[in-house]
């Protein structure tokens, strides 16, 4: 690369602020420059080897300028993005009771896996014959994704589970049309369903309609109403989330499931929360006719700060035809990928799907074993409930009542309404648990004045026990000062964030 | 080994405080009916030792570019990965947090990816980008739907010299929807021709999707392109240029931007991201300040925190599903974070000049290799356009023949294009080779050898 001749600047005095530089938490900053406040023009981190061929003139017309990036060296790259790593809570270092997100350990040997050579060296349009361990691979998750939902075929083509409910919608669709029934154009969802439901619905042309969920439960009578009213035949599907976004387990789903199904509709299993039920029961069983997975959710994928997680379907038999291409087989011990699928919806994102993420998926699923996730599921839901049996007392919970035999599953909501009563915002009790470690549950969801906890099987009981010791602490410190709170965080990177100015003129990219 | 490390006491201790006497108890809600009895057919658990060996096995009965020199593109291309990447990516801090909804416990993604916002804003040469989409194809969806969303109108044009699968996916995605979707047909010079979109645009237009380098490796005119849609439309909202890029290109090239694109899509693989069968990838997305409000996918801005100090944090959440439902931008809420964060540190690691070198030895290394080739007897270059780094060679027998006997010199000679997965996009002969800085001379000596021998 050139070196440019640069001019010998003057030494600049360096002045340390008294605090700024102060570490707080974990060698944590105030504030960390951005990446091109650092940069030093003709710095550079890499070069390339010397041009080993002739060079071919690059007419003028078609050229621009290098892009407006950063230069620096590799040392410097390195130290940024160590230190933006050290202002992140995350799994391996805090507690993350994330409801509905399953935020379980996540294991290095999938790590591993990923990154074998023999892996990430494959380009996605070779030939069957050059990827015989790698189709092996994705030919044996489809078989355990069918086994574990008790349901016939996968496709492991989408690519995050708001794609797999967009993929077996379109799925669904396609059915109807191929059997005379296209005016089947109507989705029915709970009114506490994820919101990745309706978006879906509406990015495949369908009109989704609210059904009621009083107590977290979707109302049996408001679905035969809604039903009666639209016309059964114009119903194509009922999404539920089962356990519910409450997380609570639908003692009627018998009876949801027949009524769906004598309006010719299906049921279609939004699968964020299978960690309750792995091996406990099948979507199969309770009579989801297609389901997607979230492979960061129950199968360890990691969240990687938003991405990439997987999202996996699976679908009875009659409605295989229409997934997506290709689709990964076997014919005796040679594993192919198939794209000659008349009636497929076509794909849905290029090439085979997040092969590296589902690489992490087999990796797991082998580790676990079938009563290994069986146990999985068996935790999870009593990590649940001995944390909602603990905290109880300071803590309302309008869906758990141990005392009726009415227990969560693999998490749990509470409206802290008492606390709320003294003045501090459900805010305020969230931004001061990252005072004390922990990253806040989800909030206002799926009621208003919620939390959702959602500890996962893989916290040791110290762990589970430090969280309720933090939470009774929150308690206490609200009834003796609730304005206390809304100073937190104290101990964070930064104090609490104006939300509010972030969104009303938006600065989205820097302008230095 | 499922990683759970409560003990058997603990689970018991566990089951007193919540006053059950079985864990069966606390799955009393499954209706009997509905339980699943048996064991699920799954093999037995594995020790992470068994796991590795079975591992290295199935790792080791594939055959790609660790052990050939790849020459393969048609959108995923094998690039130099500077060495720090897998080391920091691998930080629990950034593999294994969740999305920065809790903007205090997650500055760090936060800012990492407000500086990708602007390294892609920058790269394409527009306003503002988003923190990514699922893939390329699915970011080009996206920007059709942002079109259609915006000038509402139902027409949306597409060049026929886009990936097949690009366009297997928009297929999809504009499908059941209120919209057309009309494929351009292509020149015969392997470009599409403005006067054929002057042809196809209408009042009702919302967009002309244009990729370059294109699927043959050919640079189109994206100015004229979008320049002749926007003139041949006379009625209300005007249609929206929207450039498919390759952001290698892109440092070298001229942007989407500069070229008039109102939105750029592309596939964000060739930013330090291994080919690993085809994902995951990340979507690049980035558009006219215009269109903020209506972006699909994650916003990071700028704010304070309560003592002055600048800090990061989600923005315009109102655009996204989990607030706004059945009326959201899009459906995404997982997006391709951690591969943004890759994206990232690969461009702040490369810089321009590195970037600017690296697409200048594609050019230089393309270029020498299809003058090579191109006067080998029997062979020659299947279009006269202007390329970037990939082109077609028509080969005087059949690609699948000269692709299969490279394959004994080690080579990975490139893609068919008369194949299924290539959408028969050229005939039986015609071969589309990629080149990238990581080609040595020797290993181009290896393939134009290869195909001399096998000719």
């Amino acid at each position: 690369m050139p070196t440019t001749m640069m001019k010998p600047a003057e030494p600049v005095h360096v002045e340390i602020p008294s605090d700024a530089e102060t570490p707080r938490t974990r060698g944590e900053r105030a504030t960390e420059p951005l990446v091109f406040e650092k940069s030093s023009p003709g710095a550079h981190a890499v070069t390339l080897p010397a041009l080993d061929v002739a060079e071919t003139a690059i007419p003028a017309d078609l050229t621009g300028e290098a892009p407006a990036w950063p230069e620096l060296g590799m040392l410097q790259v390195i130290r940024h993005y160590t230190h933006l790593s050290q202002r992140n809570f995350c799994i391996d270092g805090e507690f993350y009771p994330l409801g509905s997100c399953t935020m379980k350990f996540n294991p290095r040997i999938n790590e591993h896996a990923a990154s074998l050579p023999g892996f990430t060296s494959l380009h996605p349009l070779q030939d069957d014959e050059d990827l015989q361990g790698a189709l092996k691979l994705l030919y044996e998750t489809r078989r355990f994704l069918e086994e574990i939902a008790g349901l016939d075929e996968a496709s492991l083509q989408p690519a995050a589970g708001a794609h797999g409910e967009y993929t077996a919608l379109k799925v669904i669709r396609a059915y109807f049309k191929d059997h005379g029934q296209p005016q089947r154009n109507k989705v029915l969802a709970p009114e506490n369903a994820h919101g990745t439901n309706p978006a879906s619905c509406t990015m495949c042309g369908a009109n989704v309609i609210a059904v009621k969920a009083p107590g977290g439960y979707t109302d049996i009578d408001d679905l035969k109403r809604i039903i009666e009213e639209e016309g059964a035949d114009t119903i194509m599907a009922l999404m539920i989330t089962n356990p519910n976004t409450a997380g609570l387990f639908d003692r009627k789903i018998d009876e949801i499931s027949k009524i769906v199904h004598d309006a010719g509709a299906l049921l279609y299993l939004d699968g964020a929360n299978m960690n309750a039920i792995l091996g406990r029961t099948r979507p199969g069983d309770f009579g989801a006719d297609a389901m997607h997975y979230n492979t960061h959710k129950t199968f360890s994928t990691p969240h990687g700060c938003g991405g990439p997680g997987a999202g996996p379907i699976v679908v009875r038999d009659f409605l295989a035809p229409y997934l997506p291409v290709p689709q990964v087989v076997e014919n005796n011990g040679v594993f192919a990928l198939e794209f000659d699928h008349p009636k497929s919806i076509g794909k849905v994102r290029s090439f085979v799907g997040q092969f590296g993420v589902l690489v992490r998926c087999w990796t797991y699923l082998r580790a676990c074993g079938p009563d290994g996730l069986r146990e999985v599921a068996e935790q999870a839901v009593l990590s649940a409930n001995y944390l909602a049996a603990r905290l109880q007392d300071r803590y309302e919970m309008p869906f758990f009542h141990p005392e009726s035999g009415r227990f969560c599953a693999h998490e749990f909501v509470t409206v802290p309404d008492r606390l709320l009563g003294k003045g501090v915002q459900l805010l305020d009790i969230a931004k001061r648990m990252i005072d004390y470690g922990v990253h806040p549950p989800t909030m206002h969801w799926p009621v208003r004045n919620c939390l959702m906890v959602e500890p996962t099987e893989t916290e040791s009981l110290e762990t589970l026990d430090r969280f309720v010791a933090v939470m009774h602490r929150i308690a206490d410190e609200i009834e003796r000062d609730a304005s206390s709170l809304t100073l937190a965080p104290q101990n964070a990177t930064v104090k609490r964030l104006d939300i509010v100015a972030a969104d009303r003129k938006p600065k989205t990219v820097f302008e230095g | 080994m499922n990683y759970v490390s409560i003990t058997p006491q603990q689970r018991q201790t566990m089951l007193d405080a919540i006053g059950v006497d079985s864990i069966d108890a606390l799955f009393d809600a499954i209706p009997a009916s509905s339980r699943f009895a048996g064991e699920l057919d799954l093999p037995p658990a594995a020790s992470e030792l068994e796991l590795q060996r079975e591992l290295a096995v199935l790792a080791g009965a594939n055959r790609g570019g660790s052990t050939r020199a790849c020459f393969m593109g048609a959108g995923v291309y094998d690039h130099f990965i500077p060495s720090f990447i897998d080391q920091i990516i691998s930080r629990g801090e950034f593999l294994t947090a969740y999305t920065p909804y809790q903007a205090e416990a997650s500055q760090g993604s936060l800012q990492a990816f407000f500086e990708f916002q602007t390294q892609i804003a920058r790269l394409t040469g527009l306003d503002i980008a988003n923190a990514s989409m699922y893939e390329g194809a699915t970011a080009v969806a996206e920007a059709a739907l942002l079109a259609l969303n915006s000038t509402g109108k139902r027409r949306v044009l597409v060049a026929g010299t886009l990936h097949p699968d690009t366009l297997r996916v928009l297929r999809t995605y504009m499908d059941d929807l209120p919209a057309k979707l009309i494929e351009l047909p292509v020149s015969e010079d392997g470009v599409i021709a403005p006067a054929v979109i002057a042809e196809h645009a209408d009042n009702d237009t919302a967009c002309v999707i244009v990729q370059s380098p294109n699927v043959f490796g050919l640079i189109e005119n994206w100015a004229t392109c979008f320049e002749t849609v926007k003139n041949a439309v006379t009625v209300g909202a005007k249609p929206l240029g929207v450039a498919v890029f390759n952001p290698i290109a892109c440092a070298l090239l001229k942007t989407p931007g500069a070229c008039g694109a109102d939105i750029a899509a592309g596939e964000g693989q060739p930013l330090g991201v291994p080919m690993q069968l085809g994902g995951p990838y990340l979507g690049l997305f980035s558009a006219k300040q215009e269109f903020l409000r209506k972006m699909p996918g994650r916003l990071v801005g700028e704010t304070m925190d309560a003592d002055g100090r600048r800090a990061f944090s989600l923005v315009l959440q109102t655009r996204e599903q989990h607030i706004r439902g059945a009326k959201a931008t899009s459906n995404i809420c997982t997006n391709q974070g951690l591969l943004a964060l890759r994206a990232t540190m690969h461009m702040s690691a490369m810089g321009p000049a590195g970037i600017r070198a690296v697409a200048e030895q594609c050019w230089h290394k393309a270029h020498d290799l299809a003058k090579r080739i191109a006067a080998l007897p029997g062979y020659s270059l299947r279009y006269g356009g202007e390329f970037f780094h990939e082109f077609v060679v028509t080969c005087p027998k059949p690609a699948r023949q000269i692709i299969d006997a490279a394959k004994a010199d080690g080579l990975l000679a490139g893609v068919d294009l008369s194949c299924d997965r290539m959408a028969h996009m050229g005939g039986e002969n015609e071969l589309l080779i990629a080149v990238t800085e990581m080609r040595t001379k020797a290993e181009m000596d290896a393939l134009v050898a290869s195909l001399k021998k096998h000719g």
